[in-house]
């Protein structure tokens, strides 16, 4: 879902490892922390590249245990290889940074190794809902960063800031959206039910799902792409080619920062708000490592530094944390936010993609 | 020296090798694929082995029927353009002296060193608004306004025949540079006009390699599923796409082999078709 950038980071993150593994001959200390070591998967480009330089150095020389970063594609994509992977009893990663749907997928497969709350005492620290469970209680997954789809545009096409998410149904708008091409990543339907169905509770039924599937079919003729590639619309939002749509949050920020003409807006009806969990594949055997690693990325100054280095939004309780309003402010926002229907993806998938296909093809 | 018919099963050994790899990459591989396709989906898991046919079934609907026409008729569309292209340019080039053939043939060739990727990349902004050729064109006083060439068929449509147009040359080269000139020559000679002598001479002896060559850019382009992706709207999505996102982002590996297994034996039949027909009308 977030392999952002990925083609052109991809140099980057060669010439990142090329100088890592010289200065790792060069401190024979970090060479014998490899005698403890973990496989971490973040999602590939901006992500890993925030991780490499900004949390994983800091957690090795805290604990001694080497970090071997894996870029992982996006989250469903790499479910497949790491379910394909456990049933032949290998781990590409240990440890692997999973979006919600992707997570419940792996759930229902048992697929993640359950986790020990004694060996995790920072876990406390932890709003509630970003714990996944097991049916049966055990913990399947940590929350480590959430992080909003909001409402994106080019500031030199549009000078003032869309205000709500209506904006995509927008008659001017005509050719000018990139909107995500999967039902399981776009939250589309989610959109459209808070935005003109009164909430996402709409989508409890068949019918529900229909009509909003049809309310949000007005939207095809003002979409010029539908992405799966992330870089490919991001590129095209820099551009102006296409000047609105929806995007990360946090990425758009950090373009902006750099001087990109983009904005990220939350509308009135809230932004999407997905995290992801960390989770251990059943296939691993560093267990250990696996625990000290998730506790430590449990503590509210890492999710600090998380938020200000890597823009995504803390999922441990907001008064742990010594950001300012200003920094929680550019992760977060006070509006309530969408959180998408993730019961929907486990237990009615199939239609839904058959539904959402034939809608945006058909 | 005669050729023996082999005695030992020594003598058979030379075979080994190519069938072992074949079994290896090919056979199965397919088989596997087969297998999954009646293994019974999980919705929210993975899959359970089993024998079911709920796969093809969910494929045999208006909406498949049609994503699959599309694709076939977007590969026969490419397949032709590449020819009905390739065949004058590499004839001229044929004809042309050597130092010229090699500048052309390297760089042919050194568009098979960029991947789907880049080519896709490539296009999309050569046929974007703010930085693609309209551009130029309005800065030659063509064009009022620069405009968006992309998500199109058309757009499509280039960047696959131009992905495609590096194997057709090296299909058609060898051919038409043993095929021998006297035959141009005599028919020049018994009145015919160079273009005349090049339909009537030069395409019906190409015959074979024509249909071969048109075989393998089809196939080649039915499985492309990126540039349709990068450069086409939704209704422009091959099945290559649709089976992408059952296998990658669904996780529904036996509804995606379903689409894989029917996409090999519709394409299949076509070339078998197309292998029969070219039989058929040699015969006569």
């Amino acid at each position: 879902m977030r392999d952002i950038l990925n083609a052109k980071l991809g140099r980057r993150s060669v010439l990142g490892a090329g100088v890592a593994g010289a200065s790792m001959l060069a401190m024979p200390s970090v060479l014998r922390a490899q005698d403890k070591s973990l496989k971490v998967g973040v999602y590939g480009g901006f992500f890993k590249d925030s991780f490499d330089k900004n949390i994983f150095p800091d957690f090795t020389k805290a604990t001694g245990i080497a970090i071997e970063s894996v870029a992982e594609p996006t989250g469903e994509a790499w479910l497949v290889q790491l379910e394909q992977a456990a049933k032949a009893g290998a781990a590409p990663a240990d440890v692997s940074m999973m979006s919600q749907v992707a997570m419940l997928k792996g759930q229902t497969t048992n697929l993640w190794a359950p986790l020990d709350a004694a060996k995790l005492p920072n876990s406390k620290n932890l709003i509630a809902n970003f714990v996944n469970k097991y049916p049966d209680g055990k913990i399947a997954g940590i929350g480590a960063v959430s992080w909003y789809i909001t409402l994106v545009t080019n500031t030199q096409a549009y000078k003032e800031a869309p205000t709500s998410w209506a904006a995509l149904w927008e008659k001017a708008n005509a050719d000018k959206l990139g909107l995500l091409a999967l039902v399981s990543n776009s939250f589309l339907l989610e959109v459209t039910a808070k935005t003109f169905m009164g909430g996402t509770k709409a989508l409890d039924t068949d019918e529900g799902i229909l009509k909003a599937l049809e309310k949000l079919s007005e939207v095809k003729p003002n979409v010029r792409l539908w992405y799966r590639d992330e870089a490919q619309f991001e590129q095209a939002l820099k551009s102006g080619e296409i000047p609105m749509g929806q995007y990360y949050h946090d990425v758009t920020g950090l373009a902006a920062s750099q001087g990109s003409p983009v904005r990220s807006t939350f509308p009135k009806e809230g932004g999407i708000q997905d995290s992801g969990c960390w989770a251990l594949s059943r296939a691993s055997k560093k267990t250990e490592e696996a625990h000290t690693f998730i506790n430590y990325m449990c503590q509210p100054a890492i999710q600090a530094t998380l938020s200000r280095k890597v823009g995504t939004s803390p999922t441990v309780k907001r008064d742990l944390l010594d950001l300012t309003a200003a920094e929680f402010a550019s992760v977060s926002s006070d509006i309530e936010p969408i959180i998408p229907r993730y019961d929907l993806y486990q237990t009615k998938s199939d239609f839904l993609n058959q539904k959402w296909t034939e809608m945006i093809a058909g | 020296m005669r050729r023996e018919p082999p005695q030992r099963l020594a003598d058979y050994g030379p075979l080994f090798f190519p069938a072992g790899m074949l079994i290896v990459f090919f056979v199965v591989p397919f088989a596997t694929m087969i297998a999954v396709s009646v293994f019974q989906r999980e919705q929210g898991g993975f899959y359970t082995p089993a024998f079911v046919f709920d796969n093809y079934a969910r494929f045999l609907s208006l909406f498949f029927g049609k994503v699959l026409g599309f694709s076939l008729f977007l590969a026969i569309a490419v397949a032709a353009a590449c020819v009905v292209i390739g065949i004058p340019f590499t004839y001229l080039l044929s004809r042309s002296p050597r130092k010229i053939q090699i500048v052309w043939l390297v760089a042919l060739l050194s568009i098979l060193s960029l991947s789907e990727v880049m080519i896709g990349f490539a296009w999309s902004t050569l046929f974007s608004r703010t930085a693609g050729i309209t551009n130029l064109f309005v800065w030659l006083g063509l064009m009022a306004q620069a405009q968006a060439l992309t998500p199109s068929f058309g757009a499509v449509m280039t960047a696959m025949t131009y992905q495609a147009f590096p194997y057709t040359v090296l299909v058609l080269y060898p051919a038409l540079v043993r095929l021998d000139p006297t035959l141009t020559e005599a028919a020049r000679t018994l009145g015919a006009s160079p273009v005349k002598a090049f339909f009537t001479v030069v395409v019906p002896a190409l015959r074979n390699t024509i249909l071969a060559t048109l075989i393998m850019v089809f196939i080649f382009a039915l499985g492309s599923y990126l540039l349709p992706q990068l450069l086409g709207r939704p209704q422009h999505w091959t099945l290559s796409v649709l089976i992408t996102d059952q296998a990658i982002y669904q996780s529904n590996m036996p509804f995606a082999a379903a689409m894989a297994v029917f996409l090999v034996l519709v394409s299949l039949a076509l070339v078998g078709l197309a292998l029969y027909a070219g039989q058929q009308r040699q015969a006569k």
